[in-house]
C-alpha cells in the first residue's frame, strides 16, 4: 500500500499533546540569565541620554548595554546598503519599540522591573506611519542622507494608458492591503549558551542553518563553532525567518556573563518588535470589452517597508508585482513599485508573502469588470481564464514567471457546484428583497499562487545560502531508518510528511523512520521552511535520496538471495525476488550486511546505505484553486455572518489529505481574519494601537466557520512528487472571496469597494447612509 | 515584596514553594515545579494556552496569583491520561483529527475541552466553540479542534 496519499496521523502528536514537547522557553540550562529590551518610548526622535543607574543598582540585575557596547559589532545582517539596522538604536529611534538597551537580569521578573527604571531621554522628530503620507514632498525623513523615504522604485516601461483608452470601458480601484501581525502563539525565543567549548543556541526560528551561516560571520566565530537549533517551534508564518536582535545579542550576552541566556518575549514586546506583514496600496486599472474580456491592467504599488529594509520584505512588491494577472489571460500587464520606510516595524514576510496582495487585488478587479458589464462573475473568470491547454504559460508581463499547470475553470466549476450557486443566488434574490432578511452577498476567489521556493537563484535574492533543499538518509544495522532534512518545521508536520515519502521508496515501515530536522549539527546544510517549499524541496529530496539507498540496497539483497539485482523488488520491509515467492530477504538482514564488508558486493564498501542529495527546483510551483465565500450581513448593526465558505485547493499530488486539509484550513482562517477583523494600527503619535490580543483580534472558534472542501489536482511537471506546495494558499485565497461577498451583498448601496478589515463600523456607515 | 509559603497538589502530588506575592500560577508551575506543557501565550488573559484544571475547573493559570492556588488541587496537561496507549480521549481524539499543527496552544486547549466534556459529555460543534472561544489557535481554523472534541465525545469510556 502507497503512503502518500493516506490520511496517517501524526508522529509529532503523542508527545505534543501530553505537555512533552520542547519550545524554547521550556527550556532552562543551570544558571540561565534573562534578558529583556527596553523599547523606544517614541516612535521618532533622537536619543540624548540613556540612565541606566537605578537598574545597575537593583540585586538581581546582571547588566545593562546601550548601543556603544557593540561598536565592534557590524549591523543587523542583509540590510539594503546605508540603511542597515542596527542591533540597538544607535542616536535615533525610528519606530516605537525599537530597542535602545538590554537588561539582564537572574530571572524575567527582575529584568521587567529594571527595564522600568530605565529612562531613555529624546528630542521628538515629526512620525509619519502611512505609507502615502511618507511620499509626500514635505514628509519627515527616517534616513536624512537619503533625502527621501523612498528605498527602491521599479517603474513601469509601458504605462499601458493607450490601451486602457481604446477598451470598451475601464475601471480604477484604489485598495489598501492592510497591516497585519503574524502572531504565532509562540513569541520569538532563544536560549544561548557559548561555552568554552562553542555556542549552542536554542531558537524559534524556520531556518536554523540560515541564522547559523548569517550568526557566525556576525559574531565571527567559525561555524563549526556555533550550533543552531530549533526545537518544538510553535507556529511562524513568515515571522521567524527575520533577524531580530536578540538572535545576535543573546549569544554575546552569555559569553560577557560567562552563563546561559534566555530572551523570551511577552505578547506584547512580540508586537511592537516582532516583523509585520502585507502593507501595501495598490492603484489599479483595467481595461475590457462590453463582453468582459479584460484587455489590459495596470498595478501600481507602494510598499511600507516599516522603519528598516528587510530583505523579504523588499521582495513582497516584487512578488506581487509578478503575479498581478493572477490566473487570467491579460494581455497587457503593465507593473511598478517602490518601496518606502516610515516609522513602523518592520514589514517582511507574513504567510502568502506578496502573493496575498496580488490575487486580492486581480480577484477585487474582475468582480468589479462583472458589475460593470452586468456579466455574472464565475462567467467572466471562465472567460478570461488561461486554458488548461495553454501551459506552460509564460506570463507577458515577467519573464520569471512561468505558471507550469493548472486547470482554473475545473477548480472554480467544482467550487460552483459544491456551492449549490443557483439556488444560493436565487436565496440572494429573496433576502435583497425582503426588509427583514439579512443581506446575503456571495464572493468568489479564482487564486494563484506561487510555491516551492525555488530555482537557483530565487532565494539566494533573499540572502539565502541556496534555493535547494537537503536530505540525507542513513539505515541503521537493524533496518531503522534516519531521514536529515533541511527543512526545519513549525508545525507543519514534516516528521509525518517524509516518513510517509520516505517509506514508500524504502519499503520501511513508517515507525522504522525517524526524522532529524532543525539542528545544524544534525544536519548536512538546510535553507528552512518558508515559501510552501516544505514537499516540493525537502519531500522531493527525501524521495529521490531514498531512491539511491533502495537501489543499492537491492544489489546487497541480491548479493545475499543470489539473484540478479534486476530481479529483486521492494517489498513490505523486505526485498523479494520478482516472480518467486518465497525467495526474500529482511530489511534489517540487507542493513546489517551494509556494515560487513565479507557480506557485500564487491562494488560496495561498509556504510553504502547512506547518501545524501541537494534537490534543486527547475521552476517554482505554481499552487492554485477556487473558494466560495457567502456572508449574511445585518442591516441594522452591519454585522457579518460567514453562512458558507467554500474551498478548492489544486496542490498537484497530496501526500496526507489531513495534514493537507489543517494547511487550508489554517491558512483560510488567516485570510478570513485579514479580511474581517485584523489589522495593525497606529496612532498620530506612532504608538502601536494594537499591541495586544486584546486590541489585534486573532479570531476564535466562534467567529470561524466550518469549510466545504473539495480538491482538484493538476501534477506539477517539474518534480518527481508532482507536488505543488500547499502552505501558503489559504491566506493567499481566502480574503477576495470574503471581501467579494460583502461588497455583492453590499450592491444595493452603490458601493465599488471597502477596505479590509471589514469591520461591523464600516458596512454600518454604508449601510447608514444608503438608508438616508 | 513578601515571599509566601504555597501548599498545592499538582497531578496528585503535594508541591511546596516559596513565592513572591506577585508570581502568577502558570510560572509557579512552568519555572518553579518545572511542569513546560502549560504554555503562555499572551499577557492580557486571551489565549488560553495556560488553561490547567484548578479544583476541576479550567482557569486561565495566567489570571491567577500562584498564592490564591494555595491549597488547591491543580492538572496540567502532564496530568491527563486515559486508555488510548495511555493518552485520554480528547488527547487522542486531537490526534485522530488533527486538532494541532504547532501543538503551542494544545496543551491549553486539551484542558478546556477535558472541562468541557466534564460538564456536557456531548456537546453540538455550536458548544464546542463556544466553551472554546477563550482558547486562540493560530494554526488551525479549528474546525478541526471541533472534530477533535467530537471524536473524544464519541469515544469516551465513562
Ligand atoms: S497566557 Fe494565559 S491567557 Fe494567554
Ligand atoms: S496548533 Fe499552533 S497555535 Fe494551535
Amino acid at each position: 500500500m502507497s503512503l502518500v496519499g493516506a490520511r496517517v496521523v501524526r508522529k509529532e502528536d503523542p508527545s505534543l499533546v501530553t505537555g512533552r514537547g520542547c519550545f524554547v522557553d521550556d527550556m532552562h540550562p543551570d544558571g540561565t540569565a534573562f534578558m529583556m529590551f527596553v523599547g523606544s518610548p517614541t516612535a521618532h526622535g533622537t536619543i540624548t541620554a540613556i540612565d541606566i543607574s537605578e537598574a545597575l543598582a537593583m540585586p538581581g540585575v546582571l547588566g545593562v548595554w546601550t548601543a556603544h557596547d557593540f561598536l565592534e559589532y557590524p549591523d543587523l545582517p542583509q540590510g539594503a546598503e546605508n540603511f542597515e539596522r542596527p542591533l540597538l538604536a544607535r542616536d535615533k529611534v525610528r519606530w516605537l519599540g525599537e530597542p535602545v538597551a538590554i537588561v539582564a537580569a537572574e530571572d524575567r521578573f527582575i529584568a521587567a522591573d529594571a527595564v522600568a527604571t530605565i529612562v531613555v531621554e529624546f528630542d521628538s522628530l515629526s512620525v509619519v506611519t502611512d505609507v502615502l503620507e511618507a511620499v509626500a514632498p514635505d514628509a519627515p525623513l527616517l534616513f536624512e542622507h537619503h533625502g527621501s523615504n523612498v528605498i527602491t522604485a521599479v517603474p513601469t516601461n509601458d504605462d499601458l494608458e493607450r490601451e486602457l483608452e481604446k477598451a470598451d470601458h475601464r475601471a480604477h480601484l484604489d485598495l489598501r492591503n492592510q497591516r497585519c501581525a503574524a502572531s504565532p502563539i509562540e513569541a520569538m525565543a532563544v536560549v544561548a549558551d557559548w561555552a568554552p567549548s562553542g555556542l549552542t543556541m536554542w531558537a524559534t526560528v524556520q531556518a536554523p542553518h540560515h541564522l547559523r551561516n548569517q550568526l557566525a560571520t556576525w559574531l565571527d566565530i567559525s561555524q563549526a563553532e556555533c550550533r543552531m537549533v530549533a526545537p518544538d517551534v510553535g507556529g511562524g508564518f513568515g515571522s521567524k525567518i527575520v533577524w531580530y536582535p536578540e538572535l545576535f545579542a543573546a549569544p554575546l550576552i552569555s559569553k560577557w556573563l560567562g552563563r546561559p541566556v534566555k530572551a523570551a518575549q511577552t505578547r506584547s514586546e512580540a508586537m511592537l518588535q516582532m516583523a509585520h506583514g502585507r502593507d501595501q496600496v495598490h492603484s489599479l486599472d483595467v481595461g475590457f470589452r462590453n463582453d468582459g474580456t479584460i484587455t489590459a491592467l495596470r498595478m501600481v504599488v507602494t510598499q511600507n517597508l516599516g522603519a528598516y529594509p528587510d530583505p523579504t520584505g523588499l521582495g513582497l512588491p516584487v512578488l506581487t508585482t509578478w503575479m498581478a494577472a493572477g490566473c487570467y489571460r491579460i494581455p497587457k500587464v503593465s507593473v511598478s513599485y517602490r518601496t518606502v520606510v516610515t516609522n513602523t516595524n518592520p514589514v517582511a514576510a507574513y504567510r502568502g508573502a506578496g502573493r496575498p496582495e496580488a490575487a486580492y487585488s486581480v480577484e477585487r478587479l474582475v468582480d468589479l469588470v462583472a458589475r460593470r458589464t452586468g456579466i455574472d462573475p464565475v462567467e467572466v473568470r471562465q472567460k478570461n481564464f488561461i486554458p488548461p491547454g495553454a501551459f506552460p504559460y509564460e506570463v507577458p508581463h515577467q519573464e520569471a514567471v512561468v505558471y507550469d499547470s493548472g486547470d482554473f475553470g475545473k477548480a472554480l466549476e467544482l467550487c460552483v457546484d459544491l456551492l449549490d450557486y443557483e439556488s444560493i443566488k436565487q436565496r440572494r434574490d429573496r433576502q435583497r428583497a425582503d426588509p427583514a432578511a439579512p443581506l446575503l452577498g456571495i464572493g468568489f476567489s479564482s487564486w494563484l499562487e506561487i510555491g516551492g521556493f525555488g530555482p537557483n537563484g530565487s532565494l539566494e535574492g533573499f540572502g539565502h545560502l541556496g534555493s535547494w533543499e537537503s536530505a540525507q538518509v542513513r539505515i541503521q544495522p537493524d533496518g531503522s531508518a534516519l531521514v536529515f532534512v533541511g527543512a526545519s518545521p513549525h508545525g507543519q508536520g514534516h516528521e509525518t510528511t517524509y516518513s510517509q515519502i520516505a517509506s514508500d521508496v524504502l519499503g520501511i515501515p513508517m515507525d522504522n523512520i525517524r526524522v532529524v530536522h532543525g539542528d545544524t549539527e544534525a544536519v548536512l546544510q538546510g535553507v528552512g521552511t518558508m515559501g510552501s517549499r516544505g514537499v516540493t524541496t525537502a519531500g522531493v529530496a527525501v524521495h529521490n535520496v531514498s531512491n539511491l539507498v533502495v537501489e543499492r540496497a537491492k544489489k546487497i539483497a541480491a548479493h545475499l538471495l543470489e539473484a540478479n539485482p534486476l530481479d529483486i523488488e521492494v517489498g513490505d520491509n523486505a526485498f523479494n525476488v520478482r516472480g518467486t515467492p518465497g525467495r526474500s530477504v529482511a530489511w534489517t538482514d540487507v542493513a546489517w550486511a551494509s556494515y560487513q564488508p565479507l557480506a557485500l558486493p564487491e562494488e560496495l564498501t561498509a556504510g553504502a546505505l547512506e547518501e545524501r542529495l541537494y534537490q534543486e527546483a527547475p521552476n517554482f510551483t505554481y499552487p492554485s484553486g477556487c473558494y466560495a465565500c457567502v456572508v449574511e450581513v445585518d442591516r441594522q448593526t452591519g454585522e457579518i455572518n460567514i453562512v458558507k465558505y467554500v474551498v478548492v485547493d489544486d496542490c498537484g499530488t497530496v501526500i496526507n489529505p489531513l495534514l493537507a486539509e489543517g494547511q487550508v484550513h489554517g491558512g483560510v482562517a488567516q485570510g478570513i481574519a485579514q479580511a474581517l477583523f485584523e489589522e495593525v494600527s497606529f496612532d498620530e503619535s506612532g504608538s502601536n494601537v494594537t499591541s495586544s490580543f486584546l486590541s489585534y483580534l486573532v479570531p476564535s472558534a466562534t467567529e470561524l466557520p466550518d469549510f466545504v472542501a473539495g480538491r482538484a489536482s493538476t501534477v506539477c511537471p517539474n518534480n518527481a512528487l508532482g507536488a505543488k506546495g500547499i502552505g501558503e494558499s489559504g491566506s493567499v485565497g481566502a480574503p477576495p472571496a470574503v471581501v467579494n461577498a460583502v461588497v455583492d451583498a453590499l450592491a444595493g448601496s452603490g458601493v465599488d469597494h471597502l477596505d479590509m478589515p471589514l469591520t461591523p463600523e464600516s458596512i454600518w456607515q454604508v449601510l447608514r447612509k444608503d438608508s438616508k | 515584596m513578601s515571599r509566601h509559603e504555597v501548599q498545592v497538589t499538582v497531578n496528585g502530588r503535594n508541591r511546596t514553594a516559596e513565592v513572591d506575592a506577585r508570581l502568577l500560577l502558570v510560572f509557579l508551575l512552568r519555572e518553579e515545579l518545572r511542569l513546560t506543557g502549560t504554555h503562555v501565550g499572551c499577557d492580557t488573559s486571551n489565549c488560553g494556552a495556560c488553561t490547567v484544571l484548578l479544583d476541576g475547573e479550567a482557569v486561565k493559570s495566567c489570571t491567577v496569583l500562584a498564592v490564591q492556588a494555595d491549597e488547591c488541587d491543580i492538572t496540567t496537561i502532564e496530568g491527563v491520561q486515559g486508555p488510548f496507549g495511555g493518552l485520554s480521549a480528547v488527547q487522542e481524539g486531537f490526534r485522530q483529527e488533527h486538532g494541532l499543527q504547532c501543538g503551542y496552544c494544545t496543551p491549553g486547549m486539551i484542558m478546556a475541552a477535558t472541562d468541557l466534556l466534564r460538564r456536557e459529555p456531548d456537546p453540538t460543534p455550536q458548544q464546542i466553540r463556544q466553551n472554546l472561544k477563550g482558547n486562540l489557535c493560530r494554526c488551525t481554523g479549528y474546525e478541526m479542534i471541533v472534530r477533535s472534541v467530537r471524536w473524544a465525545a464519541e469515544n469516551s469510556t465513562q
